[in-house]
C-alpha cells in the first residue's frame, strides 16, 4: 500500500491507500469526511466537489496519487475559529435547501467561485455553478445565498 | 362535478402496498425507561384508518379499538421530544411539525427535538408520502402538545394550590401573573411518570392566531447541512463496516446461469455471496468492492422483453384486468355518446408521458448489522414500517427483530417506497458476519429502482356553441388514477383508469398520475378553446365554478398578464390549473423559443397555490419552486430510454435534469386560507407546468404536442 502525503482542511495528512483510489472515497471512507458526497461518479453533478489548491474539483474524479502535496478542502474546513463561512450563513439564511444533499457541494463551488470573482452577479453565478445539480429545485435561492456571501464578504473585508 | 366537489383524498394505485397495520404498544415503564422521568402524551386513532393499509391480516379476535399515532415526551430537564413515523425526505418535515407543537406547547421550537421514522421508538406509520404530513400527522401532533399543555396548567395548579384559569402557559413554562410564580415545564414534571392517551376531540389553537406557526422559521438542522454535519445514511459507518456491491444482470429480467465467486473471495478482505439469482460482494472500501465485482465472472441467459419503440402501443394491448376499469378507478355520469352526438363542437386527442425517474440525489443507500439475531437497517426511506416488513419477510424472523431507521434522507420524490437496498445490505451483512453499507450507484438507481409510469391518455370532449362543456370521456392506460377527474361542469362524463402492463418497473412519484393526467386534460381546454374559437382562460373560466379553483387560476392569470402579449414564433404564454390532495394550484408559464436554433427555454411561471392555512410560507414557496423546476424536466425533456430489458440512458450524462441555466423566473402566488385546514404542499404544485408549457408552446409554433416530455431536443426550426 502507497502512502499518500496531502494537506486536507489545513492539516498534514499522511494516507495508506491505493492510488487509484478516488479522493471521494478517500475523504469519506479513511478521513471520516462525509461532507462531500457521491451523485454520479462522472462529474455530472457536483455534489462531491472540494478545492484542490483552492480551485473546485470534482473529488468523484481525482485519483488520490494525483494529488500529493496538494491542499484539500471539504465543506468541514470552510468554518474558521467556529464561525460559519460566510456562504454557509448565507445559505441559511436564505433557506437554500430543501433536502440538503446537494448544499456542501454548492458551498464549495460557491467558494471558488468568490475567490476568483467577489462580486459575481446572477448569469455568472448561475454559469459557475451550472455542473452542480439541486434536485429538489432550490436553484434560485441558491443564486440569491452566494449574492448575499458576496456582498457580505465585501462589507466585512472593505 | 357539482354534486361531487369536494375534493377526496384517493389512495394513488401505486402507493396502495399493502402492508400490515401494527398496534403499537409501549408499555408506560417502557416509556420511562427508554425516555426518564416526567410527561408523556400519547394520541390514540381509530384503527379503522389502518384498514386501508392492509388490516385485514391483522390476527381476528383483536380487541383494541386503537392505534397509537405519535406521542410526546417532556423531560425532567425541560427536554421535549415528539415520535413520529413521518421521515424528513427534504420536504422540511422535521421543521413544520416542530413548528406546530411549539405553537400548541407555547415553548421555543429550539427546545423540541423531533425524533423521526425510527420503528423501535416512533409509532407506526404507513409512509411518508402522498402530502399527508401537513394534513393528517401535524393536527395529530397539535392535539398532543395541546394536550400536554393542559396537564402541565393543572401541575401548577395542583402545586400551587391556585385556579388554574388563572395560569398562562408561556415560553416553556407556566406563570402565575398575580403571583408572578413561573415554573417551567421540566420543574412541573420532575418526579413525575404521568401517561396520558388522548382521543381526536383535543381542541388546538385556530390558524389565525397561530403565533410560530404560519411563519417562517428556519430549517431546525439547517446548520448540520451547511457544515457537512448531517449523516445521512451514505455518510454512516459503524465499527468493522464493509462496503456492498452487488451484481446486476444485463438486462431486466435474465436469469443467472452460472457465477464464479473464486476470484472475488481471493482478494484480502472480501466476502462474496450467492443466493438464488442474488451475487453480491463486501470489501473493506468502496474500490475493493467494486474491484471484487469485477472479478466476479457470471453468466446470464436474458429473457424477451418489450421494445421501447413500441411503449405506447403495448401499454394500450396490454390490460392486466380485461373485464374493465377498476370500479375504483371509474366515474360516469349522465350519457356522454349522446352528448357528443348533439354537441356543436367535438375533438378527440390522444396525449402520452414517459417513463420518467426520481433521481434522487442521493441515490438509495443501506446499512446493515446483525447482532444476536436482530438486524438492525439505517436507511433512506419514505416507509420504514413498510422495509420493516420486507426485511422479516426476506429473513424469515419477526418483526421485533428488525428495526429500521431512516436518517433524515436526500430527497425521494416518491422513489423510496421499497426495501430492496435494505435487503441486499442485511444480506450481505449476513454473509460477512460484519456491519455492511450499500451504496447504489447512480447507475443502479437509474437501472434498478423504479420509475414515473408511462401512459397514453385518450380523451373526447363536446361542448355547445355557447362555450360550455357537455361531454368529456377520458381514458387513462396506465398512467394512474390521481387527478384523472375534470374540475370543470361537466354534465356528461366517462373517466376511466385502466391498469396494464408496464415494461417497466413503477411506482409513485411526486404528484402521481396527477401530472399526465392534467397535462392531458389542461391540454385538451386549450384544443377545445382554440375550436371553439375562445381564450383558454375564458373558456376555464366559463366552464368552472369551484370558488377555490377560480381563485387560483384568477391569481395567476393577473399576476402574469394574461392576455396582456401577444404571442409570437419566439415567444409563447399558456395556462393550466388543476386540483389535487387538497391543494388548489394554477400556473401560467412563458416560453422562449430560439430561432434558428429551436432551442426552448420557460422564462417565466407564476404559480398561484391553495392549500388552506399555511403553516410555513417560507418554506411553502420553497416547496412550490422546488415543483416548478422539478416538473420543468418531465414537461421539456426527461425520459427513460429503454430497449430489450435495458436502460439507455443510466447515467446524469445520458438523461438532462433541470439546472441552474433551466430556471425560468419563478413567482409564488400563495393563498392564505386560514379557515381552513391545511393541506400538503409538496406534491400538487409539480401538475400545472407541463401542461402550461405545451399551450405556451403551441401559442409560439401553431403546432400542438401532445406527448411529454414536449421537446427533449428542441423543436424542429
Amino acid at each position: 500500500m502507497a502512502t499518500t502525503e496531502l494537506v486536507v482542511n489545513g492539516e498534514r495528512r499522511r494516507v495508506d491507500a491505493d492510488p487509484r483510489r478516488m479522493l471521494l472515497s478517500v475523504l469519506r471512507e479513511d478521513l471520516d469526511l462525509t461532507g462531500a458526497k457521491y451523485g454520479c461518479g462522472e462529474g455530472q453533478c457536483g455534489a462531491c466537489t472540494v478545492l484542490v489548491d483552492g480551485q473546485a474539483a470534482r473529488s468523484c474524479l481525482l485519483k488520490l496519487g494525483a494529488l500529493a502535496g496538494k491542499s484539500v478542502t471539504t465543506v468541514e474546513g470552510l468554518e474558521a475559529g467556529g464561525r460559519l463561512h460566510p456562504l454557509q450563513q448565507a445559505f441559511l439564511d436564505a433557506g437554500a435547501m430543501q433536502c440538503g444533499y446537494c448544499t456542501a457541494g454548492m458551498i464549495v463551488a460557491g467558494a471558488s467561485l468568490l475567490r476568483k470573482n467577489p462580486d459575481p452577479d446572477e448569469g455568472e453565478i448561475r454559469h459557475a455553478l451550472e455542473g452542480n445539480i439541486c434536485r429538489c429545485g432550490t436553484y434560485t435561492r441558491i443564486v440569491a445565498a452566494v449574492r448575499a456571501a458576496a456582498a457580505g464578504t465585501r462589507t466585512t473585508s472593505g | 362535478m357539482a354534486e361531487d366537489a369536494e375534493v377526496r383524498i384517493e389512495a394513488e394505485r401505486y402507493e396502495l402496498f399493502a402492508s400490515p397495520a401494527y398496534r403499537f404498544e409501549v408499555p408506560r415503564r417502557d416509556f420511562f425507561k427508554v425516555l426518564g422521568a416526567g410527561l408523556v402524551v400519547a394520541l390514540a386513532v381509530p384503527s379503522a384508518r389502518a384498514q386501508e393499509s392492509g388490516g385485514a391480516r391483522r390476527p381476528p379476535g383483536d380487541a383494541m379499538p386503537n392505534e397509537l399515532s405519535a406521542w410526546l415526551h417532556i423531560g425532567e430537564d425541560g427536554r421535549i421530544s415528539v415520535y413520529t413515523g413521518k421521515a424528513e425526505v427534504g420536504q422540511n418535515a422535521r421543521t413544520s411539525l416542530s413548528q406546530v407543537v411549539a405553537e400548541e406547547l407555547r415553548a421555543p421550537i429550539a427546545s423540541i427535538t423531533m425524533v423521526m421514522a425510527d420503528t423501535a421508538l416512533t409509532p407506526y406509520d404507513m409512509g411518508t408520502f402522498g402530502s399527508r404530513t401537513t394534513p393528517i400527522m401535524a393536527p395529530q401532533l397539535r392535539k398532543v402538545a395541546a394536550a400536554a399543555r393542559e396537564m402541565l396548567v393543572d401541575l401548577a395548579a395542583t402545586a400551587w394550590g391556585v385556579d388554574r384559569a388563572a395560569l398562562v402557559p408561556l415560553d416553556a413554562a407556566v406563570v402565575h401573573p398575580p403571583s408572578r410564580r413561573r415554573a417551567g415545564y421540566g420543574e412541573l414534571t420532575k418526579g413525575q411518570k404521568l401517561v396520558k392517551t388522548i382521543g381526536e376531540d383535543v381542541a388546538t389553537t385556530p390558524a389565525p392566531r397561530w403565533d410560530t406557526a404560519g411563519h417562517s422559521v428556519p430549517k431546525v438542522n439547517g446548520p448540520d447541512i451547511v457544515t457537512g454535519r448531517h449523516k445521512y445514511t451514505s455518510d454512516l459507518a459503524r465499527p468493522g463496516l464493509l462496503y456492498g456491491r452487488v451484481l446486476r444482470p444485463p438486462s431486466f429480467g435474465a436469469v443467472l446461469v452460472s457465477a464464479d465467486l473464486g476470484p472475488a473471495q481471493a482478494r484480502t478482505g472480501v466476502t462474496a455471496v450467492r443466493d438464488g439469482d442474488f451475487v453480491a460482494v463486501a470489501g473493506p472500501d468502496s474500490q475493493a468492492a467494486a474491484d471484487a465485482l469485477d472479478a466476479v465472472r457470471a453468466e446470464w441467459k436474458p429473457v424477451p422483453q418489450p421494445a421501447g419503440a413500441e411503449l405506447f402501443d403495448y401499454l394500450k394491448k396490454n390490460p392486466t384486468d380485461p373485464q374493465g376499469a377498476d370500479p375504483r378507478s371509474r366515474f360516469v355520469s349522465g350519457s356522454v355518446d349522446e352528448a357528443r352526438a348533439a354537441a356543436a363542437t367535438r375533438l378527440e386527442s390522444t396525449y402520452t408521458v414517459a417513463y420518467i425517474a426520481h433521481v434522487p440525489l442521493e441515490p438509495r443507500a443501506a446499512l446493515a448489522e446483525w447482532k444476536d439475531g436482530a438486524l438492525t437497517v439505517w436507511t433512506g426511506t419514505q416507509r420504514p414500517f413498510g422495509v420493516r416488513t420486507e426485511l422479516a419477510e426476506a429473513f424469515r424472523i419477526p418483526e421485533e427483530k428488525v428495526r429500521v431507521i431512516v436518517p433524515d434522507t436526500g430527497s425521494g420524490y416518491g422513489g423510496k417506497h421499497t426495501g430492496e437496498t435494505a435487503i441486499e445490505a442485511a444480506r450481505l451483512a449476513k454473509a460477512a458476519g460484519r456491519p455492511v453499507k450499500l451504496a447504489w450507484t447512480r447507475e443502479e438507481e437509474f437501472t434498478w429502482a423504479y420509475f414515473r409510469p408511462a401512459g397514453v391518455i385518450e380523451i373526447k370532449s363536446g361542448a355547445g356553441a355557447d362555450g360550455r362543456l357537455t361531454a368529456w370521456e377520458c381514458h387513462n392506460y396506465n398512467s394512474g388514477p390521481s387527478g384523472i377527474r375534470t374540475p370543470y361542469d361537466v354534465p356528461h362524463q366517462k373517466i376511466e383508469f385502466h391498469a396494464t402492463r408496464s415494461p417497466l418497473r413503477q411506482g409513485s412519484y411526486r404528484g402521481l398520475a396527477a401530472t399526465a393526467n392534467h397535462f392531458a386534460r389542461e391540454s385538451h381546454m386549450d384544443e377545445l378553446a382554440q375550436a371553439l374559437g375562445l381564450d383558454p382562460l375564458e373558456l376555464r373560466l366559463k366552464n368552472l365554478s369551484d370558488p377555490r379553483l377560480r381563485a387560483v387560476l384568477q391569481a395567476a392569470a393577473e399576476r402574469f398578464g394574461w392576455g396582456k402579449v401577444k404571442a409570437s414564433p419566439e415567444r409563447g404564454f399558456g395556462l393550466a390549473c388543476g386540483v389535487e390532495k387538497g391543494g388548489y394550484v394554477a400556473t401560467c408559464a412563458e416560453v422562449a423559443v430560439a430561432r434558428p436554433s429551436g432551442v426552448v427555454k420557460v422564462t417565466r411561471a407564476v404559480t398561484a397555490f391553495e392549500c388552506g392555512a399555511i403553516v410555513n410560507p417560507d418554506h411553502l414557496k420553497n416547496q412550490v419552486e422546488g415543483s416548478v423546476v422539478m416538473a420543468l424536466g418531465g414537461a421539456l425533456f426527461e425520459s427513460v430510454q429503454f430497449d430489450a430489458g435495458a436502460v439507455n440512458n443510466p447515467r446524469l450524462s445520458l438523461y438532462r435534469v433541470p439546472r441552474f441555466s433551466d430556471v425560468p423566473v419563478l413567482e409564488t402566488v400563495l393563498l392564505d386560507r386560514k379557515d381552513l385546514a391545511p393541506a400538503g404542499a409538496g406534491e400538487t404544485p409539480i401538475i400545472g407546468l407541463a401542461p402550461a408549457v405545451a399551450g405556451a408552446l403551441f401559442a409560439a409554433t401553431g403546432v400542438r404536442r401532445r406527448s411529454l416530455p414536449l421537446a427533449p431536443k428542441g423543436i424542429e426550426a
